[in-house]
C-alpha cells in the first residue's frame, strides 16, 4: 500500500513533480557547480599568476653584489657560478609538479661595435631530462611578457635576439648579423620585454658561457613555481620547528619551502623569493579565493530558499489530498512517512542529476575561462545529495507539519 | 484590519488586499522567493561591477606599472622632474629615483640610490623592511650588502669620487632582487652628498588600463627628453587576471541569478494553479477575463514590487558584508543597479502568473468547481 501510494503520487502529479524536482536539481547543479569552481580557483588563478613571471630565484651561495642600475651591468665578470648541469634536478625536488618552468641567467659583458654592451645568456626553451622525465623550460615559459618580431634562436646555435633600444641605437634589423667580440653572429628576432633586456642582447646560455670562456657556468635561476598565499607559519625558521611541524613546513608549497628545496638540491646556492611577484601573487590569490568563497556561501543559501520555497508551495497544495487521508484514518506517522519518503526520492533524483549537470557546467566553464577543466570531486556527490535531502525537507516540513495537524473537515472543503 | 461593510474601497483594491491577508501564507512564500531572487541579483551585481575597482587596487601592490627613464645615461633636469610629477598628480604615485656606483672602504662596488623613502614604503609595499630610516645619517640596507658593509649593524663609510660619506644603517631590505645588493638614502642627502639628480621616475598609475595608457601618453608629451614605458610584467599579467575573474564571476552571477528567477517562476505558476477555484468562481459570478488577469498581474506587480525592494536592500547588505570580509573595504551600494532588478523581478512574476492563467482560460468554471 505505502509503495502504491507513492508510486501513484508520482504517477499522477507528473506536474507538481517534475517543478519539484526542477527545482532541486537546478538547486544541486548551481551548487555543484559553485563549489567545484571555489575549490578549483585557488590552483587556476596561480598558474594564471604564473604570467607574472618568476617568484623565486637561486644566486650563488657566495655571490659579490649586483652593480647594475637599469640594463647597465658594472660587474666585472668572473666570481661565483652555479652551475648548469645541477639544473634539471630542480624537477627533483618534493614539489616538483608545482614548478612550472625556469630559466637561467649569464649576463656577460661583450663589446658590440666599440660600445659595451650586456649579452644575457638563456634558456628559450630548452629540453632537459631528469631520470625518466622529458621536460621543456626556458624564458618562453618564464617570462610570457617577451615579445620577439622574428623567430625565437634555437638553444643549440649561436642565433641571438637582440633588445629593440639596442636594436633601434644600431640599426639592426632581425635577419641581418650583430658583431659580438669581433665575431659575426645572426640577428633571428627583435626582443621586446619592457625592461632591460630591451637593452641587451639576448642569446641561447652555450653562446654566452662560450663568450664568457666558462663552460657549464650560469648565473643565476629564474623559477616560476605555484605557491600557496605564505602565513605565519610560513615565515617560520625550519630549523626551529619540531619535527612534525618541520614535515607540514616542508610538504606546504609556500614559497620559502620551496626556496628552500631549491637550495638543497643546487649546491651553493642561495634561494630567495622575488618579493614583488611572490608577495602579491599571494595576495591577489587570497582575496579572489576569499571572494569565490563568499559567493559560493551566497549561492548555496540562495539555492536552498529558492528550492525550500518552490517546495512550499507545491506541498501547500496537497492539503486536500492530507485531508482525504486523514479522513480515510491515516495516522501522522504514516502520513509523514510518505511525504518524508517522496521527498528524500525527489531531492535524490534531482540532486543525481543536478550534480551531474553541475559537473558538466564546471568542467564547460574551465574550459571556456582558463582553458583547463575544473574537475568535480566524486567526494562532493553525498554532499549535493545531502544538502538536496535538507532543503527539500526544510521547505516541505513546515508545510507538510501544518497540513498534517489540520482538522480533515477544514481541509477538505478548501479552507485551510 | 476590521472587514468594512461600505464600500468606500474600490472593489478591485479590496480585492488585492483581501487577497493577500487572507493567503498570507501562499503569497509569503512567493514573496520569500522574489526577495532572494532579488537579493541575489543585487549582490552580484553590485560585486560584479565594484569588484574591478578593489582587485584593481590589490594589484597596485606589484608597484610601478610606468616608468620613465631619462634618455641613456643622463639624469633629469628639475624642469622634467616638474612636469612628470604635475602629469601624474592625481593619477598616480610618482617616485624618482637616482643612481650612483660608490665603493666601500675596501674599494668594492656598490650601488646607491636616493629616493623619496615615505613614497617608496607606499609605492612597494611588498619591500620586506626591517627599520626605516628616521633622521638624517641613516641609511637602508640591502641584505646582501649588509653583509659586506656592516655585518653587526655598526656605521660604515662610502665613497663617491673622492667624497666620502659616513652613514649607519637603520635596517636592512628584502626584496630577492636588485635592491638587495643596493644601499638607499633619502634624496636630499644623495644629492648634497653626489650632487646627481633623479635618473627614473617609477609610477604606480591607478585605473582601468583605458587610464594608464593615457596617463603614458601625457607623459610622452610632458617629457620628451624622456623615455616612458609600461612595465610589461605588470600590466599585462593584471589584465589576464582581471578578465578571468571577471568572467567567472560573470558566470556564477549567471547561476545564481537564473536558479532564483527559476525558482520564482516554479512557486508563482504553483500559486496561480492553486487558486484555480477562486478564478472559477470569478468567473461564474461573472467577470470576464481580463478582469481575471487584470487582477492576477495587479497582485503580481505588488509582490515583484515589494520583493524587489527589500531584495535589493538585502542585497546591498550582502554585497556590502562581501566587501568588507574580503577585501576590508565596504562594496559601495549602487542604485543604478535598482531598476534592472526591478524590471527583472515584475518580468519574470509576470510571466509567472499570466502563463499559467491562459491555460486555465479554456477551462470550463463548472469543471474548475467539481474539481476536475
Amino acid at each position: 500500500m505505502f509503495v502504491r501510494l507513492v508510486y501513484e503520487s508520482f504517477r499522477r502529479q507528473t506536474r507538481r513533480k517534475l517543478l519539484m524536482a526542477t527545482a532541486v536539481t537546478l538547486g544541486a547543479a548551481v551548487s555543484t557547480a559553485m563549489i567545484a569552481i571555489a575549490i578549483d580557483i585557488g590552483d587556476k588563478i596561480s598558474h594564471e599568476l604564473r604570467s607574472y613571471g618568476a617568484n623565486l630565484v637561486v644566486t650563488p651561495a657566495d655571490a659579490n653584489l649586483d652593480v647594475q642600475i637599469g640594463s647597465v651591468n658594472l660587474k666585472p665578470a668572473g666570481g661565483a657560478a652555479l652551475i648548469e648541469s645541477d639544473l634539471p634536478k630542480i624537477k627533483g625536488i618534493f614539489w616538483r609538479n608545482n614548478i612550472t618552468g625556469f630559466t637561467p641567467e649569464l649576463p656577460v659583458n661583450v663589446k658590440v661595435g666599440g660600445a659595451d654592451a650586456t649579452l644575457l645568456g638563456t634558456y628559450f626553451a630548452q629540453t632537459l631530462t631528469f631520470g625518466k622525465q622529458e621536460f621543456t623550460t626556458g624564458a618562453r615559459k618564464t617570462f610570457p611578457w617577451w615579445k620577439v618580431n622574428g623567430a625565437w634562436p634555437a638553444d643549440d646555435s649561436n642565433q641571438v635576439l637582440v633588445g629593440e633600444k639596442l636594436a633601434s641605437r644600431l640599426g639592426i634589423k632581425s635577419g641581418s648579423k650583430i658583431q659580438i667580440n669581433g665575431v659575426d653572429d645572426p640577428v633571428v628576432g627583435i626582443v621586446s620585454t619592457g625592461s632591460v633586456e630591451d637593452d641587451e642582447i639576448v642569446a641561447p646560455l652555450g653562446l654566452a658561457q662560450r663568450i664568457a670562456e666558462e663552460p657549464g657556468a650560469v648565473g643565476k635561476i629564474f623559477v616560476s613555481a605555484v605557491t600557496k598565499p605564505e602565513d605565519a607559519f610560513a615565515r617560520r625558521n625550519p630549523d626551529s620547528l619540531t619535527p612534525a611541524d618541520r614535515d607540514r613546513w616542508y610538504c606546504s608549497p609556500y614559497p620559502q619551502s620551496i626556496a628552500f628545496q631549491l637550495q638543497e638540491v643546487i649546491p651553493h646556492s642561495h634561494a630567495e623569493q622575488i618579493r614583488q611577484v611572490a608577495q602579491n601573487e599571494g595576495n591577489i590569490l587570497s582575496r579572489i579565493e576569499g571572494l569565490m568563497l563568499l559567493i559560493t556561501l551566497a549561492a548555496l543559501f540562495t539555492s536552498g530558499l529558492a528550492v525550500s520555497a518552490a517546495m512550499a508551495t507545491a506541498m501547500f497544495e496537497r492539503r486536500q489530498e492530507i485531508g482525504l487521508m486523514k479522513a480515510l484514518g491515516a495516522g501522522q506517522f504514516a502520513l509523514s512517512a510518505i511525504f518524508v519518503t517522496e521527498a528524500v526520492l525527489l531531492a535524490c533524483a534531482g540532486g543525481l542529476v543536478g550534480f551531474a549537470g553541475g559537473a558538466l557546467l564546471a568542467r564547460k566553464l574551465g574550459q571556456t575561462i582558463f582553458g583547463s577543466a575544473i574537475a568535480v570531486e566524486p567526494v562532493l556527490l553525498p554532499l549535493i545529495l545531502g544538502l538536496a535531502i535538507i532543503v527539500t525537507f526544510a521547505g516541505s516540513a513546515a508545510a507538510i507539519r501544518r497540513a498534517v495537524k489540520y482538522d480533515p473537515v477544514n481541509a477538505l472543503r478548501g479552507e485551510a | 484590519m476590521k472587514p468594512r461593510q461600505s464600500t468606500g474601497t474600490p472593489m478591485f483594491l479590496r480585492m488585492l488586499t483581501r487577497a493577500a491577508i487572507l493567503r498570507k501564507r501562499t503569497a509569503l512564500s512567493a514573496l520569500i522567493a522574489i526577495i532572494v531572487a532579488a537579493s541575489a541579483s543585487t549582490a552580484m551585481l553590485n560585486l560584479f561591477v565594484d569588484v574591478q575597482g578593489k582587485l584593481r587596487k590589490e594589484f597596485r601592490g606589484f608597484g610601478a606599472n610606468i616608468i620613465v627613464e631619462a634618455k641613456t645615461g643622463g639624469s633629469f633636469t628639475r624642469d622634467d622632474l616638474q612636469h612628470i610629477n604635475s602629469a601624474a598628480a592625481g593619477h598616480g604615485l610618482a617616485v624618482p629615483f637616482a643612481y650612483a656606483v660608490g665603493h666601500t672602504s675596501d674599494g668594492e662596488a656598490v650601488v646607491i640610490a636616493g629616493t623619496d623613502l615615505e613614497l617608496v614604503k607606499r609605492l612597494n609595499p611588498w619591500w620586506a623592511v626591517s627599520a626605516w630610516p628616521q633622521r638624517p645619517g641613516q641609511a637602508l640596507v640591502g641584505v646582501r650588502a649588509e653583509k659586506i658593509l656592516a655585518p653587526s649593524g655598526e656605521p660604515f663609510t662610502l665613497g663617491y669620487q673622492g667624497r666620502t660619506l659616513h652613514l649607519s644603517p637603520a635596517g636592512t631590505v628584502r626584496t630577492g632582487a636588485g635592491e638587495d645588493s643596493r644601499v638607499y638614502l633619502s634624496l636630499q642627502e644623495f644629492q648634497a652628498w653626489t650632487g646627481l639628480q633623479p635618473s627614473v621616475v617609477e609610477i604606480a598609475a591607478y585605473g582601468s588600463a583605458a587610464e594608464v595608457s593615457s596617463l603614458l601618453s601625457t607623459l610622452r608629451q610632458s617629457a620628451p627628453a624622456a623615455d616612458v614605458r609600461p612595465v610589461r610584467q605588470v600590466t599585462e599579467g593584471e589584465a589576464n587576471i582581471l578578465k578571468k575573474t571577471r568572467s567567472t564571476l560573470l558566470w556564477s552571477a549567471i547561476f545564481i541569478v537564473s536558479t532564483a528567477a527559476l525558482c520564482v517562476l516554479a512557486t508563482l505558476t504553483g500559486w496561480v494553479f492553486d487558486r484555480r477555484r477562486d478564478f472559477a468562481i470569478m468567473k461564474a459570478i461573472g467577470a470576464s477575463d481580463w478582469l481575471i488577469a487584470a487582477f492576477v498581474a495587479g497582485e503580481a506587480a505588488v509582490l515583484a514590487s515589494v520583493g524587489a525592494l527589500l531584495g535589493f536592500m538585502a542585497g546591498v547588505g550582502i554585497a556590502a558584508w562581501i566587501g568588507r570580509a574580503n577585501f576590508h573595504a565596504p562594496v559601495s551600494p549602487r542604485l543604478d543597479v535598482f531598476p534592472p532588478v526591478l524590471i527583472g523581478c515584475l518580468l519574470v512574476t509576470l510571466i509567472a502568473t499570466l502563463l499559467p492563467l491562459r491555460l486555465l482560460r479554456h477551462i470550463q468554471p463548472a469543471m474548475i468547481l467539481r474539481g476536475e
